[in-house]
């Protein structure tokens, strides 16, 4: 007897359907508080996996646990609402156990930074193909107002009563170090944006990093507002764009420059001249993290694609390596259990 | 002209039904090789043996010191043993401190070989030697038989282009030889073995075969020996065999359940001791289809096996207690969402990192209960090196047909032991039936359940129809909607349980040997089978009615077990443990069983139990164990 052949090889359909928001809506009653920031990521979400062509069957929602990880109940595909902080380590193994599915990460700053955050951390240096959309509250909303790992220095909650004293993880940082081949910003306010941001995610091949700015209404209202309000927004966010110089002004009439390793604003630069370009695709994470420091309200916010390069995914190297040990010759149990001295004994 | 034979001293030729050697030195001696080769010999002579390796925790303790001996006992024998033997007949000690270490265990009048070179002072203080014990009588009861191996292995190494590091490093070599010449075995093996080892190091090569020559020319023309033993081949079932590890066999197992199966299988683990040569082995078998996952740690690693087991495939994963432990919340999830992942714990001695290169059976309570809520999993537990092989098949069969996680217990003493295996035909294995879910009309229900199994449909990604959404919430098994209605989390409960509760129906009965009914049912689970089996047959040959019966399959436990254990008027439970299967057969059946118990990183030995069973049986005041081990004081 051989070794088997997947038996997944033929349930992957080859017709692409034509797909509507509606198709990715379940039955399920949505369960989180009106007014919170995870309704505009589940819709953003919903309006672009019809644009990716591919069948629902076919894409798995995989999270942890906390406000966030209820998402998958909401997506109609396949979906595993798991354990605290696990979700990248069942999403790790189902990738490669099937690299031909297309697989999400949800997760939170509690969920994916605190108690996942090893997990997290080796999903991004593997380049495992996933797409991971950490919502960033910088809260702990479904245990009911605790500090998170990304709560600013200082910051007063029901576990913090005298103000934290710990000093907050920059997420995007975190991404870069791991060496994540995608990496990328949005806010749950800007719902084009974030609609572009989860498509570009799914559609790169390794693995890639969504942080979401994500308000919650109840236990950290207005975390983002100072920056992320539609009247504010232009001149205090500043849109990442590969090749083009930092601008940004309700003209984009500021510019970016490097004074060193340090950025600095020209205010009312005329020129392109001397601004900072931005380059996504380089290999190099020195500019990416230079990017990420930029924090209001000294700068204006960076969103968008700090980083996406391309790189050997784990899932297809680990698939190569079977399929090459295949092709010299599909093991055969009988040979297997006779490996090494055998003896007969009549 | 005198002809070489001429030279040789007559040899007086003895023939023994078993012999147990153990070989013990620095653990950079090769002392696992050492006997590794020797048991290739034997087995491939046609000798039933069993084996086991006992090495330090530290991988380069100190050389010389008490801490870094490595020991490695077999036992060879002409009839069928269980067991690599309780003490050892012959000692080899490389150095003053394996004699330490290992002497008490040393048979009165046992033969002692020791290398004298290394009985200087400066490794006699190291093995905390107040004066030479070659030389201050301490050794009058037993044959010691000091040869200069360090000296002797020089001269047989002269010439070649080897440092002296090298070359110190061939005496086991010469050990070895001396051996198979005290044995009457051949070198074929070895020097089979070392070519092919050593095909790319001719000059290694070349010094190993001229000490393992040295070491058996040495034998043959000496005086100091004047008997050469024999250990006839063993009357065994006729067919091929090879030699295997617990560990090996495990591998190879979970491979055979993928070929049976059909599916592809994925290993998820982390490297611990005594599990990693499971992850080493598969690692290997690509050509299998099989996809192995070294992961960030134990959580990631049983993470990843749940999610090849979603993704319809064999999701499986490796470790030894701690890990198990580091485990449990995400075996929880798989209970929950009731995905057929298997979870191998390779147990030691615990708690905590305990000892890790010993052996123990003291995770039996943790894989029946070490997770919050009424969490059910089964559990099945190989008895000897071989049987991993099967089990580890019965283990896939149970959680894919049943849709259900199983452990499987096995331990550092049938892991890194080894026996003579004949290697069984493939239409021999157990059948493995499983099923991806049926396309269903309207909303897919993932807990409509197979009314005889209670098994849920696998429903897997890819599988157009049957999208659906599992997870750690408990879920209506109705609808498969997120429930918190008092009476469906009742009913899921009991659903759980009784679903690995009807694994009963699909598992064999106990078997007993020995009497069908009598005095005292021996009665053990896991490594110790070797030791209870062989105790057992001494009791009854000398007159007792003494049975003995070893549970495989411990969650659910034979349908039969209840109904054996009424037929004894007495029953013992020897385990590497403070009692933990006496706990579960005292609370299940009311069975007032004698639990006997050793907690000591090491196997029971034959006579320990025999002992126990005396002293059950009124034939001797209390039995206390006695250990003869001075294992030294280890700094890890």
């Amino acid at each position: 007897m051989t070794a088997p052949t997947a038996p997944n090889d033929g349930l992957i359909s080859p017709d692409l359907p034509v797909l509507t928001r509606k198709d990715f809506v379940t039955d399920q009653e949505v369960r989180w508080c009106p007014g919170c920031g995870d309704y505009s990521i589940l819709a953003q979400m919903q309006k672009m996996l019809p644009e990716l062509g591919i069948a629902r069957e076919n894409i798995v929602f995989i999270s942890g646990i906390g406000c966030s990880s209820r998402f998958p109940y909401y997506v109609n595909t396949y979906g595993f609402h798991s354990i605290h902080g696990r979700a990248p380590t069942i999403a790790t193994g189902l990738k490669t156990a099937r690299p031909e599915l297309t697989v999400f990460v949800i997760t939170g700053d509690g969920d994916g930074l605190s108690i996942g955050g090893n997990h997290l951390l080796h999903a991004m240096r593997r380049n495992i193909d996933l797409n991971i959309v950490l919502f960033n509250n910088r809260i702990y909303g479904l245990t009911k107002g605790q500090y998170s790992p990304t709560s600013e220095f200082g910051k007063i909650t029901k576990s913090s009563p005298y103000g934290t004293t710990e000093r907050p993880l920059n997420p995007i940082r975190i991404a870069l170090a791991a060496g994540a081949t995608f990496v990328a910003r949005s806010v749950d306010r800007d719902t084009k944006h974030l609609e572009e941001m989860l498509y570009r995610a799914a559609k790169h091949r390794g693995v890639s990093f969504v942080e979401v700015y994500q308000n919650c209404n109840i236990f950290n209202d207005g975390a983002f507002a100072a920056f992320a309000e539609k009247e504010v927004r232009a001149e205090r966010m500043i849109y990442l764009e590969h090749g083009k110089p930092l601008r940004f002004g309700k003209n984009n009439e500021h510019g970016i420059r490097l004074n060193g390793f340090t950025p600095e604003i020209v205010e009312n630069a005329e020129s392109d001249e001397g601004l900072l370009v931005h380059d996504a695709h380089a290999e190099n994470i020195t500019l990416a993290n230079i990017l990420v420091g930029m924090d209001y309200p000294e700068f204006p916010v960076p969103i968008g694609v700090f980083r996406d390069v391309d790189a050997p995914t784990f899932d297809q190297l680990v698939q190569q390596q079977v399929d090459e040990a295949i092709a010299k010759g599909r093991g055969s149990l009988e040979e297997a259990l006779r490996a090494g001295e055998t003896w007969v004994v009549e | 002209m005198t002809t070489e034979t001429q030279l040789k001293p007559e040899h007086h030729v003895e023939e023994l039904e078993r012999v147990t050697i153990r070989f013990a030195g620095d653990s950079g001696d090769g002392m696992q090789l050492t006997g590794t080769q020797f048991t290739r010999t034997a087995a491939v002579f046609g000798n039933d043996l069993a084996t086991l390796p006992d090495f330090p925790a530290e991988i380069r303790a100190p050389a010389g010191s008490l801490p870094g001996v490595s020991g490695f006992q077999i036992s060879f024998a002409s009839t069928e043993i269980y067991t690599p033997g309780d003490r050892p007949d012959v000692l080899v000690a490389m150095n003053p401190a394996a004699l330490k270490t290992n002497l008490g265990d040393l048979k009165p009048g046992g033969l002692l070989i020791v290398d004298k070179d290394e009985f200087e002072p400066t490794n006699l203080k190291k093995a905390a030697y107040e004066s030479n014990p070659l030389e201050d009588g301490s050794l009058a009861g037993y044959q010691v038989v000091p040869i200069a191996i360090t000296r002797q292995n020089e001269l047989a190494l002269e010439g070649l282009p080897l440092s002296a590091k090298d070359k110190f490093r061939c005496r086991n070599f010469y050990a070895l030889g001396l051996i198979l010449w005290l044995y009457g075995r051949t070198l074929d093996t070895t020097i089979k073995w070392a070519t092919e080892q050593f095909k790319r190091r001719p000059d290694i090569l070349e010094a190993n075969l001229r000490a393992l020559r040295a070491g058996y020319n040495f034998g043959e023309t000496t005086e100091l020996f004047r008997v050469q033993y024999r250990v006839p081949p063993a009357k065994v079932p006729p067919g091929t065999y090879r030699h295997i590890s617990g560990n090996e066999a495990t591998a190879l197992g979970f491979v055979a359940a993928s070929v049976l199966s059909g599916l592809p299988l994925f290993y998820g683990s982390y490297p611990i001791t005594p599990a990693s040569d499971i992850l080493h082995e598969l690692s290997k078998l690509k050509n299998f289809g099989v996809k192995t996952f070294q992961a960030e740690d134990e959580i990631a690693a049983i993470g990843a096996a749940i999610g090849a087991a979603y993704g319809g495939h064999l999701g499986l994963t490796g470790t030894s207690g701690p890990g198990l432990a580091l485990k449990s919340e995400a075996l929880n999830l798989a209970v929950m969402t009731e995905l057929p992942i298997v979870v191998i714990d390779v147990q030691r001695a615990g708690p905590s990192t305990g000892m890790p290169t010993k052996t123990e059976q003291a995770d039996l309570l943790q894989a029946m209960f070490g997770r919050n809520g009424d969490s059910y999993v089964a559990i099945v537990a190989p008895c000897t090196p071989s049987d991993c092989f099967i089990m580890a098949i019965e283990a896939f069969r149970i959680a894919l047909k049943h849709m259900v996680p199983v452990v499987f217990l096995s331990d550092g003493y049938l892991g890194n032991g080894s026996e003579p295996w004949r290697i069984p035909d493939i239409s021999e294995l157990p059948r493995i039936e499983w099923k991806y879910a049926e396309p269903q009309e309207g909303k897919f229900n993932p807990y409509l359940r197979d009314p005889k199994t209670l098994a849920r449909p696998w429903a897997v990604p890819g599988q157009k129809g049957l999208e659906h959404r599992i997870g750690g919430l408990e879920k209506s098994g109705e609808t498969g909607d997120i429930s918190y209605d008092p009476r469906n989390h009742h009913e899921m409960t009991l659903a759980r349980k009784a679903k690995v509760d009807r694994i009963v129906d699909d598992i064999p009965l106990l078997q007993v040997t020995g009497p069908e009914e009598g005095d005292l049912l021996v009665l053990g689970w896991g490594g110790t089978y070797g030791s209870i089996t062989s105790a057992c047959e001494n009791a009854r040959k000398r007159g007792l009615s003494v049975a003995s019966a070893h549970l495989r399959y411990l969650n659910p436990f034979p349908a039969n077990l209840p109904e054996v254990l009424k037929r004894y008027k007495k029953v013992l439970i020897p385990e590497l443990n403070t009692g933990q299967l006496a706990l579960l057969i005292r609370g299940r059946f009311l069975v007032d069983a004698v639990s006997f118990n050793k907690i000591s990183g090491q196997p029971f030995k034959i006579a320990e139990i025999e002992g126990k069973i005396d002293e059950v049986l009124g034939l001797r005041d209390e039995y206390v164990l006695e250990f003869t081990r001075s294992a030294g004081v280890s700094g890890g």
